[in-house]
């Protein structure tokens, strides 16, 4: 029993199912076929419903899907948005107007490739880290930037797009025969807010959070770790549970909804009582290597994520709050630069040794940059504003090269220089290192035509694939 | 166990019979609360008739809207589910109209009462509260996106404004087809005038958009799926509007333009009548009062069939918002009647709720008789449905006195939210907590009726039966511990906690079970009554409505 199991169609509103994976209409991938046939074991629904008919209908010509380099995702999102010049772009020549006292750039371990001076850990990991200077989206609200990086689509469409945890929920999920004891997408520890990561996709595409805090002498998981009850009374109570369920016992005919119900009761304790809950055990590791991911939250998330991913969760979000510094920039940087710093190197690391830096996509960066001229004046006093014209992402792992840089911005990290990349490329690119082809269509509620990134045909702005890096 | 241990409860046909060893002996410091002799008699067998669910006989048509429903159904051969006892009655109503949960008293008060229209009366005292407000007002407000934050972006000033219209309307009972017409011809400032944020709150403002927000919320019908001359036709009526920002921030004026309207003043109706419009009017009211006619082929039915699907779970044409030639109505006499008796009320909606809901139809148990889902599409029994994200939230602070912190992520100084907020009366869909997302809160991104996901996943299942959320309120909150320190025996406690949270009493073999439970090691009688109330909140009974 697992979390896969929990929304069988089968068990549930096949009708709307059906629309969703768009089996009304003939326009349908093969491969969104197959995966309903994976989702509800249907070989035999297949051949003796409507569905059948649908079938018929498809194109010959699969829809290949690219080959698979990367298994999981680790996104590390820097909510409120990092300034670049102080991170993974700095501009030492530019003047102290737009380094601030963050002045010099320190070398790393590939030649010519330099970033910024609060993150000499991260300077011996570049080998193994691509970095994109060259991102761009023009938007300045948090909201809409967010929306737009996590999407790859403009906001201000009827539709609210799912991200991109959904959409690799959706495709390696359970619908693509995850069999996994937990959850496929979990944030590490609170949802995002603003705008809804599963957007039309729904809440089956939401990301289980964890609640709780990794830093602390206990992660205690939200609903997986219940600290006060043990094993025995957990199965106590679950009997008497099983016991006064009289409705579901005066449902003679059955009803599927119940039968749902009770699955998701199973899965749930399969992560309270089975061995799913016990990855979220920090204290199974061992102290130095807590150590050196650093002994606060975000370190300890970037453990988490690895302890995640290593049992196969396709995706996992750490939602690292508290870049939206408008005041007191400099003094915020030189306290969370080196928590970052040590988290991310020592995550880059770990997951080398551990043989699972080839299959996981690291991505780091937030919703935009921060303007790259300090505000001096009152009320900021030495504070960054939002920048989306131009700001930088790292990734590492799963297919992409390390040691390479993608674009530049100019030499005050005002503008895009060269080769600009939008968030649907560097989305797409990901994508296609998962195996997932870009293309696939999306199950839209209307049955619209939506795929994994916008199609060339949307208006949308892009740089291309890249190439460079993979 | 002998039969004249046996008790009888009144207020309702279903037989509650209560094993007198249950009942002694009372917990005594050093005493367990069971007799072990007594317990260790092996529970009674369940009968098929004592379920605490049904009426033992078959339901029998009231209205005319049960008759269109019966003879569909004799004449697809499925057999209609019994009427719902008394038990069942009293908390579904309560949940459908009035998002709340019914307290232990008002439970008990009404299972004790004996006249025939107890039922309707309840339902007449339920539309006289400020908590049906609170409800409807939070359905029209998903509906209408209302909404402060992204992607609807109304500000939050002006959300307040808009909920608060909304509000006034609901407890006002307009009528719906003045609450039509009043926000599809609005003009004003956004932070002044509720009504003119319908046309702020949809992501795309441009007039095809414009058009594909009326079509969905005012003709139940998807544009998506029209011809793109359909829709450039219902665009015209709105291709005047205009909005302009004032000096204060994000505050904007919306209204019509004279001269944005294109020199041909022909339009065609959607469906298909050519129109004039006069120089000088407005074309949104003239698409308004074409709108709002009674014989209009797409508004009664649409808010009708959308009424029926808030108490059924489904629209007669399904779903309840997508009316088309090519998806018809799973029972066109009955969507008829009820399009007539909204007419007949002249589009008072408490008055057509309460035809709806005093309807033997809606009185039916969601014990189906027939196999599902041919039952449930023609209305042979009630459905089984989650309890909404707000309501549920709701019903576990009311049962254990607790409250919740409800933030937005952008900076609202002037919203107050005070402790004791319920979350059916949160007026901007940006305020929310993390319990809200979790559950499938819609996004109000899109006014679909389908954005709400009351679909249990897995996770929600996990957050109910181990989070530290959810175990606080049960262990701490303060209203359970007066029911667990009450002095009135473990007996009482029981009864209580099973009105407080299933809204009935336990039955027989429940007792039993309990006694099974509270024999196993380490327990005491504070823990036996923890565990109850955490299994019953735990319940398929408590979390769904039934």
């Amino acid at each position: 029993m697992s979390l896969h199991h929990s929304v069988d169609p089968r068990l549930w509103n096949l009708e709307q199912e059906l629309r969703l994976f768009a089996l009304d209409d003939p326009r349908l991938t093969r491969r969104a076929a197959l995966r309903l046939g994976l989702m509800g074991g249907a070989g035999t629904l297949l051949a003796h419903s409507s569905l059948a008919r649908a079938a018929a209908k498809l194109p010959l010509a699969p829809v290949v899907a690219p080959p698979a380099k990367a298994k999981s995702v680790i996104q590390i999102w820097l909510w409120g948005g990092p300034c670049h010049l102080d991170t993974f772009d700095p501009k030492p020549s530019a003047g102290s107007d737009y380094t601030g006292p963050l002045n010099t750039a320190i070398k790393t371990n590939v030649d010519g490739m330099q970033i910024g001076e609060l993150l000499p850990l991260l300077a011996k990991q570049a080998d193994k880290y691509a970095l994109i200077r060259s991102m761009s989206h023009g938007s300045n609200a948090h909201e809409t930037a967010a929306y737009t990086v996590q999407t790859g689509r403009a906001s201000g469409g009827r539709d609210v797009f799912p991200g991109v945890g959904a959409v690799v929920s959706l495709f390696k999920g359970y619908d693509a025969g995850y069999k996994g004891l937990l959850p496929p997408y979990v944030v590490l520890t609170e949802l995002q807010g603003r705008f809804s990561e599963s957007g039309f996709l729904g809440p089956r595409y939401k990301p289980f959070a964890t609640g709780g805090d990794p830093g602390a002498a206990r992660f205690v998981v939200e609903g997986v770790v219940a600290p006060g009850l043990n094993e025995e009374r957990q199965k106590a109570r679950r009997e008497l549970l099983h016991q006064l369920n009289t409705l579901e016992r005066a449902t003679a005919k059955g009803d599927p909804r119940l039968a749902a119900f009770g699955q998701c009761e199973a899965d749930a304790y399969e992560m309270i009582l089975g061995d799913a809950g016990k990855v979220f055990e920090l204290s199974q590791e061992k102290d130095n290597v807590r150590d050196d991911y650093g002994r606060n939250t975000f370190g300890q998330s970037c453990l988490m994520a690895r302890r995640l991913v290593e049992r196969g969760v396709p995706y996992v979000t750490i939602n690292y709050k508290g870049w939206d510094t408008h005041k007191q920039h400099f003094q915020i940087m030189r306290r969370k630069l080196p928590e970052l710093d040590r988290g991310v190197a020592a995550l880059l690391q770990d997951l080398k040794a551990h043989g699972l830096l080839e299959n996981t996509v690291v991505w780091v960066g937030g919703e935009f940059g921060r303007t790259p001229k300090v505000l001096w004046e009152a009320p900021w006093n030495g504070g960054r504003g939002h920048y989306g014209k131009v700001f930088s992402a790292l990734v590492a792992g799963g297919g992409f090269k390390g040691g390479h840089v993608v674009g530049s911005s100019d030499a005050r990290g005002e503008e895009v220089a060269e080769r600009p990349v939008h968030p649907c490329d560097l989305i797409g690119s990901m994508y296609e290192q998962l195996g997932i082809d870009p293309e696939a269509r999306l199950p839209h509620p209307e049955g619209l035509d939506v795929r994994a990134i916008p199609t060339v045909a949307a208006d949308v702005q892009r740089g291309g694939r890249l190439n460079e890096i993979m | 166990m002998s039969t004249l241990a046996h008790a009888q409860r009144p207020g309702d046909s279903s037989p509650f019979r209560f094993p007198f060893w249950w009942f002694w002996p009372i917990a005594i410091a050093g005493l367990t609360w069971f007799d072990d002799g007594f317990a260790a008699t092996p529970p009674p067998a369940p009968t098929v008739a004592a379920n605490p669910y049904e009426r033992t006989t078959p339901a029998e048509p009231r209205h005319a809207l049960d008759r269109a429903v019966f003879a569909q159904l004799a004449k697809l051969g499925i057999e209609p589910a019994h009427e719902c006892s008394d038990a069942v009655y009293v908390r579904r109503i309560h949940l459908d109209l009035i998002g709340t949960l019914p307290t232990a008293a008002e439970t008990r008060q009404f299972l004790q009462e004996t006249h025939p229209d107890k039922r309707a009366t309840l339902v007449d005292r339920l539309l006289a509260r400020d908590e049906f407000t609170d409800t409807w007002t939070n359905k029209w407000s998903d509906l209408l996106r209302v909404k402060a934050e992204f992607p609807i972006n109304l500000w939050p000033i002006a959300a307040q404004a808009y909920h608060r219209w909304i509000y006034t309307a609901v407890r006002d009972n307009l009528p719906y087809d003045r609450f039509a017409r009043t926000l599809l011809t609005a003009n004003g400032s956004n932070f002044r005038d509720g009504p003119v944020n319908f046309y702020r709150a949809m992501q795309s403002k441009e007039t095809d958009g414009v058009a594909l927000s009326v079509a969905l919320t005012f003709m139940g019908a998807r544009a998506e799926k029209w011809t793109t001359v359909e829709r450039a036709n219902l665009g015209v009526f709105f291709s005047a509007l205009t909005r302009k920002g004032t000096g204060e921030w994000k505050e904007e004026i919306v209204t019509f333009d004279p001269d944005k309207l294109p020199a041909a003043t022909r339009v065609t109706f959607p469906d298909g009548q050519p129109g004039q419009i006069e120089p000088g009017r407005d074309p949104r009211v003239v698409f308004a009062d074409w709108l709002i006619r009674p014989e209009n082929p797409w508004f009664t039915r649409a808010i009708a069939n959308r009424v029926w699907s808030w108490f059924f779970g489904r629209g007669i044409v399904h779903e309840a918002d997508d009316l088309r030639a090519d998806n018809p109505p799973a029972n066109p006499e009955l969507l008829a009647i009820l399009e007539r008796e909204l007419v007949a009320a002249h589009y008072d909606l408490r008055k057509f709720f309460r035809v709806i809901v005093t309807s033997t139809t809606y009185q039916l148990s969601s014990l189906a008789r027939s196999e599902l889902p041919a039952a449930e599409a023609n209305f042979a029994c009630y459905p089984l449905r989650r309890l909404d994200a707000e309501i549920l939230i709701d019903a576990l602070n009311q049962i254990t006195g607790t409250t919740e912190k409800y933030t937005s992520a952008i900076p609202e100084p002037f919203t107050f939210i005070p402790e004791d907020q319920r979350s059916i009366a949160l007026p901007d869909g940006s305020i929310t907590s993390a319990f809200l997302e979790t559950f499938g809160r819609p996004g109000r991104d899109t006014g679909l009726e389908g954005e709400r996901n009351n679909r249990i996943t897995a996770p929600q299942r996990l957050h109910l039966l181990n989070s530290t959320h959810v175990r606080k309120k049960i262990e701490q909150g303060p209203k359970i511990q007066v029911i667990l320190r009450s002095r009135s025996g473990p007996r009482e406690i029981v009864d209580t906690l099973y009105y407080t949270i299933l809204s009935r009493p336990p039955t027989e073999s429940e007792r039993a079970a309990l006694a099974v439970h509270a024999r196993s090691p380490g327990m005491d009688p504070r823990t036996v009554a923890q565990d109850l109330a955490w299994a019953l909140v735990n319940s398929a009974e408590f979390l769904h409505r039934h």
